[in-house]
């Protein structure tokens, strides 16, 4: 075990573990947001640079700073490690430059975004962004697509995480989606038009922060927040078969995986009971879902800002 | 005439055929080595000698060797990094070209140094006429008993693959060239782990630019010790500098570490002056991603001193009045030169060349792009130059790998030391 300390509290984590990781142990406040890693997924992370650290002691043998920022979600502990996440104004500082660079191409279209509400990147820029843009550029725009009869492929949203790569990788027997090209010309593709098509292809969906993956048999139905989630599960010969289920009356919806308040799901799902076990009597429900993860709607920011005018 | 270690042959008809190269003392160096050495007397030899890479970075070539876990029956691997695509970087290109047993003679070496048995020559794919003159050395070497199992009879074996890149920048990175030598794309992974603990295909891996192991021939031959001795300070050695733009001759030169950047510029023996006798404006002095310097502080320090071509010299000031060596990429420009016109042509190179993975990178240097085109159509303001700073100041530092650094220092740089000349609606030139 090693010792670290984040934001002036101490924690005791197996060697080998990230700064994010040490965080959560904590929890609370001082987590830094993470958009691209995913702790089921194998190589995820260092990409978004959302979940960047000041680290102000490298280790006890080893005292000197580390020389620039770094992302927690990639940089393993070490003994005495001492990191400044939210008590650091430079940290701040940069994780504001880093939702401008996010927000830089995004459409901003959550009025009419099946995510808005449950949206890691709405959040994010809720809580860590400025409420004003210093961009007067044309935005990068692409054509919405259907990757499968189940799913709604809208690029102008995504924010090149690779979770969905890395889901089709490591859960899926082919990957047959991927990025294309590079730089700010990147882009989600199914190379040729192919189509994606699996037993556990809809996981994609959930792993997705924004709403760039979308499940095309909710879209439009209602917005996220006036659906009741419930645990529910069901005898599935393809995975646990323990979803939520989001309901509106009676009638459900939508099925997803159950999220953390990391968003990450506990475990993945199957498509048959994503997408076709949309009865009551499908499933055995257990008991309403908390929600626990920290949302734009669940803090009334909205209130905030009709309060203030803005949200500052 | 200051000493040639690299360019010594270079010249000499027929120097890139096996036998004319041979004839001129060719693959001493290996008999001597495999027949007399120790794969640790090498690495030896090259930490006396105080190389220091040439791929840009600097670091000491014998302590990179050292760091690889040399544990017997584990395979692990040598990169030749021949991708050189940095604008203003030609060196490797020309030394491939024209004295390519150079380069197989120090791959053996340095394979023999960390005990590896297969090497791989990453090459630039627009370099595939290059490609070919090694593939015909690397045969010719083969031929002659210098490659493949049991070379010179002693029990080291060693294959070498060549390998082309298609075109992207960005695989000159070492964990981009790894991954595309994988066959997947070029996105440079996250470090730690470092590649000399897991690198290609999981084993541990060295890269090395072209430049740093064609010297290492000449070390064994003539002793770490001897090499030192060359060139100033820390900066052992020789250097090749591939110099370009408003000089009298452009070309490559081999220079001692610690020839004066004035004479390197006026002299006759390399880049002869300023073309058409016109004033020096301005040098980015080791390719494009390190700091462009105006004239007054490219030929002497803030302090007063000559600058120097050394690794030492050039940073002298940080990067408020200095910059660095670099690559080697030496670009001048001259009075008339607009510094706006050329840091865009520089930024737009960036962002085609960002693979995309961080968002700092990614968006940044696109975004810096379509704001330096309007300031170059002459629609700028002085909040465009402010912005322009802190985007570069926001993906400095910030991303997985050095290429979101060298998209940034060059933006600031022009706009610390140039700042006048950004709302000035720049001549076509
Ligand atoms: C974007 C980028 C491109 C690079 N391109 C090259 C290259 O073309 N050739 C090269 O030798 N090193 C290149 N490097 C440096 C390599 O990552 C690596 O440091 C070098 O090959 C190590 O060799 P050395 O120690 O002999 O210098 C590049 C680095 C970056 C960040
Ligand atoms: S589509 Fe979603 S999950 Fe995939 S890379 Fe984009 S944002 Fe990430
Ligand atoms: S800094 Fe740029 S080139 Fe390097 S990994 Fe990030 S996006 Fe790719
Ligand atoms: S979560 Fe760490 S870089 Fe994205």
């Amino acid at each position: 075990m090693v010792k670290v300390t984040i934001d002036n509290i101490d924690v005791e984590v197996e060697e080998g573990t990230t700064i994010l990781n040490a965080a959560r142990k904590i929890g609370g406040k001082i987590v830094p947001p993470a958009m691209c890693y995913y702790s089921k997924l194998a190589g995820s992370g260092g990409k978004c640079r959302t979940c960047l650290v000041k680290v102000t002691q490298g280790s006890d043998k080893d005292p000197r700073p580390m020389p620039k920022l770094v992302a927690s979600c990639s940089t393993p502990v070490q003994n005495g490690m001492i990191v400044q996440n939210i008590t650091s104004p430079e940290v701040l500082e940069t994780r504001k430059a880093i939702v401008e660079f996010l927000l830089l191409n995004h459409p901003l279209d959550c009025p009419v975004c099946d995510q808005a509400g449950e949206c890691d990147l709405q959040d994010l820029s809720y809580n860590h962004g400025s409420s004003l843009t210093r961009t007067e550029e044309p935005r990068r725009t692409f054509e919405m697509i259907d990757v499968g009869s189940k799913i709604k492929l809208h690029m102008n949203r995504c924010i090149l995480c690779y979770r969905c790569v890395y889901t089709a990788d490591q859960i899926t027997d082919k990957r047959v989606h991927g990025v294309l090209e590079r730089g700010d010309r990147c882009e989600i593709g199914t190379y040729i038009k192919n189509v994606i098509d699996n037993d556990f292809s809809g996981n994609i969906i959930d792993v997705c922060p924004v709403g760039a993956l979308t499940d095309m048999t909710f879209r439009f139905k209602s917005r996220v927040w006036f659906t009741n989630p419930y645990d529910a599960h069901r005898a599935c010969p393809k995975c646990s078969g323990k979803v939520v289920i989001w309901l509106s009356g009676n009638k459900i919806l939508r099925v997803t995986g159950r999220k953390d308040e990391y968003g990450e799901v506990e475990e993945f799902i199957c498509n048959e009971c994503r997408f076709d076990k949309k009865e009551m009597s499908d499933w055995i429900v257990e008991k309403p879902r908390k929600i626990k993860r920290n949302s734009v709607i669940s803090q009334n920011h909205y209130e905030l800002i009709n309060k203030y005018g803005s949200h500052g | 005439m200051s000493i040639k270690i690299l360019f010594e042959n270079i010249d000499v008809d027929g120097i890139d055929s096996f036998e004319v190269y041979r004839k001129l003392g060719g693959y001493n160096s290996v008999e001597k080595a495999l027949k007399n050495m120790s794969p640790e007397d090498i690495v030896e030899e090259v930490k006396k000698s105080g190389l220091r890479g040439r791929g840009g970075a600097g670091f000491p070539t014998g302590m990179k060797w050292s760091f690889i876990d040399k544990a017997p029956g584990k395979s692990h691997y040598l990169i030749y990094n021949a991708d050189e695509s940095e604008p203003g970087t030609f060196k490797d290109r020309h030394l491939m070209q024209y004295n390519p047993h150079l380069l197989i003679e120090g791959l053996i070496l340095s394979c023999y140094a960390i005990r590896s048995n297969t090497s791989y020559i990453y090459i630039r794919g627009e370099l595939m006429y290059v490609m070919r003159i090694l593939e015909k050395a690397i045969e010719e070497a083969y031929a002659n008993g210098f490659l493949g199992k049991n070379i010179l009879g002693t029990d080291f074996s060693l294959d070498i693959y060549c390998h082309p890149g298609a075109a992207a920048y960005i695989c000159g990175e070492e964990t981009g060239l790894i991954e595309s030598l994988e066959g997947k794309r070029g996105n440079p992974r996250l470090k730690p782990p470092f590649p000399a603990l897991n690198g290609l295909f999981g084993f541990p891996t060295i890269i090395n630019n072209v430049e740093t192991l064609a010297t290492v021939p000449w070390i064994i031959n003539n002793g770490g010790e001897q090499y030192a001795k060359i060139g100033i300070g820390k900066s052992t050695g020789t250097k090749l500098i591939s110099a370009c733009g408003h000089i009298n001759k452009p070309g490559v030169y081999e220079i001692e570490l610690g020839l004066s950047v004035e004479e390197f510029i006026y002299s006759d023996e390399y880049c002869g002056g300023i073309k058409n006798g016109k004033k020096l404006k301005a040098v980015v002095a080791g390719g494009s991603s390190v700091p462009i310097l105006p004239a007054e502080l490219i030929l002497k320090t803030a302090k007063g001193e000559p600058r120097l071509l050394s690794y030492e010299s050039l940073s002298e000031g940080g990067f408020e009045t200095g910059t660095m060596l670099g690559s080697g990429g030496f670009i001048v420009m001259d009075e008339d030169t607009s510094i706006v016109k050329n840091l865009l042509t520089f930024t737009r190179f960036y962002r085609h060349e960002s693979c995309g993975q961080c968002s700092p990178c990614r968006e940044g240097t696109a975004w810096m792009e379509k704001i330096l085109n309007r300031i170059v159509e002459g629609k700028g303001n002085e909040k465009d130059i402010d912005l322009l700073m802190d985007i570069a100041n926001n993906i400095e530092g910030n991303t997985i790998c050095p290429l979101g650094d060298a998209a940034a220092w060059p933006v600031q740089s022009a706009i610390k030391h140039f700042r006048d000349e950004f709302l000035i609606k720049p001549e076509i030139v």
